[in-house]
């Protein structure tokens, strides 16, 4: 199996009771850079995928819990080859792991470079939020060489002929943003969300994952049968600042038994 | 023949960009011609539209409404009124005497610091104003460092009658404050600006994020030619006036075109615009100064051609300061509206082509061309167009008699805190 179709895979094994699957999102080594792989395991256990933060300076695309947990990383010293260098000493790679960065980071470590490092250290695939499709060429060829997936975002004000376009060419899984705005404010799913995401559905061969602003129980049963999985980011962040266990609040998203 | 008008001069900064020696001249040809940006929005290797998927309809819009009106004999005959009868345009072209006497040349000042509101930033403000209009906009929301462009926005968007929202640096809301109360007087909101850097690239994030999330009725007027495509073009083109009348205006009053042009670059829209209808003249020198700060290394100015490399910052592949690991490193320089790590598309492309020359002139250069150019010529200048003055300067002592224009893109009323602190604390020490 290639890496990319590891993420799909994990994905669509994931749903027993008509559950969405989880993704999960860390930024590398926030809050305590020496608990990264602590902070990874804990969170690998409950999720089904892993998305892991490579901290920017300029995260335009996130909001305040995003943006504080960058800003703290990079003051720790977290890098991007300090992170393909901690993932590639865990044993343990049940879970497929992304990895989610702004283009310059990856830009200026070199995309040839950095496809044969990801996929060493166990990488299956990027978000990469600031480049959109028709700018990706040159990283997709890079990924392709080696199996990893690039994943597309779709948004609620994306034309239906783009959106058609974007959901052929993402890899692993679509990434449909619940509304317009950066991450973390929490929002109601109101029908047209749910509209949107059968629409996406319907043009994607890859799951739909629905990301940004989800927090509770409440907005995954509303989301639960729209949708393969969901995404959360900004609340988990918010929970390990708190150093509270990632598990059961995941487990409790999607009422796990386990 | 002058070493920067030689489309292939000796590889000096420009071998920063990555661009082979063989590739320039074709890059400087097409350039001539016209092809830039091309349709994917580049500018040879640079340019581009590096923006979140919610942007990418509204710049879709954006470049559709671009070509359905800037050519338009109705929006430009609006336009041309609004420069004319309410922004003071044409601006004069002054002879220095005595700039002139003291470097041994021929200085004239092309004078933005007399444009409405101080500053070339108009011309761009009223321009796009306009089209947010014509694009059925709702509200116009706006970024600045100095203060110009978000006064010119606030001034622009009363007088189409859309409410302007400003975002601007902490650090910038501080040393800039009476542009703070102008932008309230017009009728913005100002908002401060505390993640970040808090200066131009912070207001410039956050100001991207509110588009973000209001990207339907919502346009962002953003302020240099900088941004993803269309943005560099579409400011571009609104501040070509600069250099079309400045060209005009020359040759007229001084009887031949200038040996050189000089103009300050941060994100570069008053340098383009007063740039871009020299190209094609072999025989003119072009010079760009960037903000050399208190020194030349990483973190000490805000001079991405003189010291960068290539990167994508704020939606566009272009000349960066970032570290090796591509982080965006933070600027210093005395001037908040040269404050910013990253530099419009097409000064990357006049730097690896090598049509344009970019160095840099330091804070206390500047500091001191601002009291010169206030004792000889009874102009206060803007401390980012005092870098343009101190870089002349610079030019007029290797080439002397030449003829120099230089690009006076603002006045320095807006400074007065930062001056205070510095020439006139001096000033009043002399004088004690």
């Amino acid at each position: 199996m290639l890496p990319r179709e590891r993420i799909a895979a994990a994905l669509r094994g994931a749903t027993p009771q008509g559950e969405p699957g989880l993704v999960a999102f860390i930024t590398a080594g926030y809050p305590q850079r020496k608990k990264f792989r602590e902070h990874l395991s804990a969170v690998s256990a409950a999720a089904d995928v892993v998305e892991i933060g490579v901290p920017f300076t300029d995260p335009m695309a996130d909001g305040m819990t995003i943006q504080r947990s960058s800003r703290e990383a990079l003051r720790q010293g977290v890098n991007l080859q300090w992170i393909l260098d901690e993932l590639g000493a865990i044993k343990d790679r049940n879970t497929p792991l992304l990895l989610m960065s702004y283009l310059n980071p990856l830009l200026t470590y070199g995309y040839e470079r950095l496809a044969a490092a990801a996929l060493a250290a166990g990488v299956c695939g990027f978000i990469v939020p600031d480049l959109p499709l028709d700018e990706s060429a040159a990283l997709s060829a890079a990924l392709d060489v080696h199996g990893l997936a690039l994943v597309q975002m779709v948004t609620p004000v994306t034309p239906l002929e783009r959106l058609a376009r974007l959901c052929a060419a993402s890899q692993g899984f679509v990434y449909a943003v619940t509304m317009t705005g950066t991450t973390g404010k929490s929002v109601a799913v109101p029908d047209e969300v749910i509209t949107y995401l059968e629409r996406v559905r319907s043009k994607a061969s890859v799951p739909v994952c629905a990301g940004f602003g989800i927090r509770s129980r409440e907005q995954v049963l509303r989301l639960r049968g729209h949708v393969d999985g969901v995404i959360v980011g900004s609340a988990l962040v918010e929970l390990l600042e708190r150093n509270e266990s990632p598990q059961a609040w995941l487990r409790a998203l999607r009422h796990d038994t386990v | 023949m002058n070493a920067s008008m030689d489309p292939t001069p000796a590889l000096g900064a420009a071998s920063l960009t990555g661009i082979s020696a063989q590739q320039r001249q074709a890059l400087y040809a097409a350039h001539i011609a016209g092809k830039f940006p091309d349709e994917l929005g580049r500018y040879g290797p640079f340019g581009g539209r590096y923006v979140p998927e919610t942007l990418i309809p509204a710049h879709e819009r954006l470049e559709a409404g671009v070509k359905r009106w800037l050519r338009d004999p109705e929006f430009q005959a609006e336009l041309q009124r609004e420069l004319l009868q309410w922004a003071g345009r044409p601006t004069a072209l002054s002879h220095a005497p005595k700039l002139s006497q003291r470097w041994g040349a021929e200085v004239w000042l092309k004078r933005e610091d007399l444009a409405h509101t101080g500053a070339h930033k108009i011309n761009n403000a009223i321009g796009q104003a306009l089209l947010a209009r014509r694009l059925g906009a709702k509200r116009i929301v706006a970024e600045t460092g100095a203060g110009q462009h978000g006064v010119a926005s606030a001034a622009a968007c009363a007088r189409v009658g859309l409410p302007c929202t400003v975002y601007m640096g902490a650090i910038d809301m501080e040393r800039q404050a009476p542009n703070v109360g102008r932008m309230r007087l017009l009728g913005a909101k100002v908002v401060s600006v505390t993640s970040g850097d808090q200066t131009l690239r912070a207001a410039i994030d956050e100001a991207m994020r509110d588009w973000v999330a209001n990207p339907d009725g919502t346009y962002y007027l953003l302020g240099s030619a900088v941004g993803a495509h269309p943005y560099p073009y579409l400011v571009r083109e609104l501040q070509l006036v600069i250099g079309r009348e400045a060209r005009t205006q020359f040759q007229q009053q001084a009887g031949a075109l200038p040996d050189v042009i000089v103009a300050c670059v941060g994100g570069g829209s008053n340098a383009i615009g007063l740039f871009h209808p020299f190209i094609g003249d072999p025989s003119v020198a072009i010079l760009g100064i960037e903000a050399g700060g208190i020194g030349m290394g990483l973190g000490e100015n805000a001079a991405p051609l003189s010291s960068g490399r290539p990167g994508v910052l704020h939606g566009s592949y272009s000349m960066l300061l970032h570290d090796n690991d591509g982080q965006i490193q933070e600027t210093q320089s005395i001037s908040a509206g040269l404050d910013y790590p990253g530099v419009g598309p097409e000064h990357s492309l006049l730097l690896a082509t090598g049509r344009v020359t970019y160095e840099a002139a330091n804070d206390d250069e500047a500091l001191d061309a601002v009291r010169e150019c206030c004792s000889c010529e009874g102009i206060l200048p803007a401390l980012e167009s005092a870098h343009a003055l101190a870089g002349a300067r610079r030019w007029a002592a290797t080439h002397p008699g030449k003829k120099i224009l230089i690009g006076l893109s603002g006045r320095g009323d807006k400074d007065m805190p930062t001056l205070q602190r510095t020439l006139i604390a001096q000033l009043a020490a002399e004088q004690s």
